[in-house]
């Protein structure tokens, strides 16, 4: 395999004594899009969550194309080219869709710190956050206040945040949670129009997303790699099946 | 102070600027520079002055209470050490006393850069508490050095001097301030409907998520505290100008919070709702002491209350409200893009 993009050895995180996250090793090759999936509690949000600053490892490293990021703050990592959607919906609730956009757009420049500009000066992100907010789907929508929008559009302008920073790494967590069909979806679609020239790493409980999206899948289970490979092989793993059986019957 | 800690529902800066039809705006411009214009035929001119001064200070608190989130319980600190660096400057160097308070600002903003790099890791509470606890700290220190402020006797016999013009009159005076106030108030606003204004309301509703767009908060909200003390110097330097002599009461821990209760009663986020506060709680405590009335603070306490009780938004902020549903009705929404 090419020199991964994103790679993590021996990544480890604590929380007063529950080892969340185990010795994970990933490495995920450039133009691929990897799955992570376990049952709930296997510590997938709390390993993106190490890849993207929000939390500190206790040991372990992570590189981005070669380079090792490990311990860097959010907005570091943010810079390198990792972005990344949350898996509940977090927007600025005053601000529209297109100024959501646009204020992500203006992170990449330095033209946040011209306090001695007139916000007129961001005009010129227009454009752009208009393609972006038409390639989600939100064509129309751009005026309205994003605690306005409706459930499946808050996940795409999520999305439409994420692609603006023109990340390499794209980090989504769980981009289809609590949509509808229809929503799916658009939104399979997209994850499958954005990947090209980037690489995708996505937490998802859907299977059916995982098996139409995914190049490799990580199953997860109590903060370990439990298996690793293409979607079909993971799928067939007898440890898999188990360990979701396990989790259905302990939610049961 | 919990109501102020979190101003929830402030309006968005960007649509509050482009909710009021352009007429509307440059009326309302308008008749506050004539209000201006006019204050100290109205009023005792000391007074007046002193209404500019406070004004000041309540609008760079609330740059960093309704625009950027964070509640200063210690800007004091600013207001106070600017008054005495301004009033040494002018005893000291003679300059013209704009340039004296330019450097009291300055010198605020110098001291805003330590105090702002450890006060803005926290947030809510513990933000307020560190900041007035570094406010009493320069409190003390101001006391103890009294070779430099004079202690408690304060800082005797300021010169306002301005290329020789007589100023002695506080009629005159206030007119000689108050372009150094309008353009302190239009740097404000210029802040807040500035790229970097956006930043801050993007940090003050969701900080997690502008760190993962690539902010890096707490940078972005240290130069928010250091322009905010930069303001508040602006305002202390001219009240030292003003009353020609500085005493300890500038840096004292009241002062801070009568700068917030000034922004509460405005309007949170609102920022001209500053102005309006501190004009409203300066004349009505000038004019409760002079009527005799030994418990101010029993009066200006319940005004607070029932503002807070009643215009949740503070004056500004319902006016504002009420006004953007009239113009609605009547005009067409603009195209507002400024």
């Amino acid at each position: 395999m090419a020199e991964p993009m994103l790679a993590t050895h021996g990544l480890t995180r604590d929380f007063r004594g529950f080892r969340a996250v185990d010795g994970v090793d990933l490495a995920v090759a450039p133009g691929t899009v990897h799955a992570l999936v376990g049952p709930n509690g296997a510590g997938k949000t709390t390993l993106f969550n190490l890849l993207t600053g929000f939390l500190k490892p206790s040991g372990g490293r992570i590189e981005v194309a070669g380079r090792d990021i490990t311990g860097l703050p959010p907005e570091r990592i943010a810079a390198r080219g990792v972005a990344r959607s949350f898996q509940i919906t977090s927007l600025f609730p005053m601000l529209t869709a297109r100024e959501h956009v646009e204020l992500a757009l203006q992170g990449r420049g330095r033209l946040g710190w011209r306090f001695w500009r007139s916000a007129k000066l961001l005009d010129r992100y227009r454009g752009r956050a208009d393609e972006l907010l038409a390639m989600v789907g939100l064509d129309g929508l751009a005026e309205v206040p994003s605690d306005a929008l409706p459930y499946g559009r808050k996940r795409a302008l999520e999305l439409a945040l994420a692609l603006a920073l023109e990340p390499d790494v794209l980090l989504l967590d769980e981009p289809t949670a609590g949509m509808g069909m229809e929503d799916v979806d658009r939104t399979v679609e997209l994850v499958d129009r954005v990947r090209a020239g980037r690489t995708v790493v996505l937490v998802e409980h859907n299977m059916s997303v995982v098996g139409r999206l995914a190049d490799r899948v990580t199953v997860l289970q109590a903060g370990r790699v439990l298996a690793e490979g293409p979607y079909d092989e993971v799928r067939a793993d007898e440890r898999v099946v188990t360990a979701y059986l396990g989790a259905a019957d302990a939610a049961g | 102070m919990s109501v102020a800690t979190k101003p929830r529902r402030a309006p968005s800066l960007l649509r509050a600027a482009s909710g009021a039809p352009p007429w509307l705006r440059w009326a309302l411009l308008a008749a506050g520079l004539a209000v201006a214009l006019w204050l100290p035929n109205g009023l005792y001119p000391a007074v007046a002055v002193d209404i500019l001064c406070w004004a000041l200070f309540a609008v760079a608190v609330d740059l960093l209470l309704g625009y950027t989130g964070l509640l200063s319980f210690g800007h004091a600190a600013f207001w106070g050490t600017s008054a005495y660096a301004s009033g040494l400057v002018a005893i000291h160097a003679g300059v013209p006393f704009p340039v004296a308070v330019l450097a009291g600002a300055l010198v605020a903003a110098a001291l805003a850069v330590p105090i702002g790099y450890l006060a803005v890791r926290r947030t809510g509470i513990y933000f307020a508490m560190v900041t007035l606890a570094f406010a009493q700290l320069v409190y003390y220190v101001a006391n103890n050095r009294r070779g430099l402020t004079g202690g408690e006797n304060g800082l005797q016999s300021v010169p306002r001097e301005l290329f020789g013009l007589d100023l002695t009159d506080a009629y005159y005076f206030y007119y000689a301030a108050l372009p150094v106030v309008l353009l302190g108030l239009w740097a404000a606003w210029r802040i807040v409907n500035s790229p970097f204004g956006r930043v801050l309301v993007g940090i003050r509703d969701n900080p997690a998520r502008a760190r993962a767009l690539g902010y890096p908060v707490h940078r972005y909200k240290l130069l928010a505290f250091v322009l905010s003390a930069f303001l508040a110097g602006l305002g202390g330097g001219l009240f030292a100008m003003g009353h020609r002599f500085v005493t300890l009461d500038t840096l004292h821990w009241t002062t801070s919070g009568k700068a917030v209760v000034m922004v509460v009663l405005g309007g949170i986020g609102t920022l001209w709702g500053g102005v309006l506060g501190a004009g409203l709680l300066v004349r009505l405590e000038d004019w409760l002491s002079f009527s005799g009335f030994e418990a101010v603070g029993l009066v200006t306490g319940a005004l607070f209350v029932v503002v807070v009780l009643v215009f949740r938004r503070g004056l500004w902020g319902t006016a504002a409200d009420l006004l953007r549903r009239r113009a609605r009705k009547s005009v067409a929404p603009s195209e507002g893009d400024g």
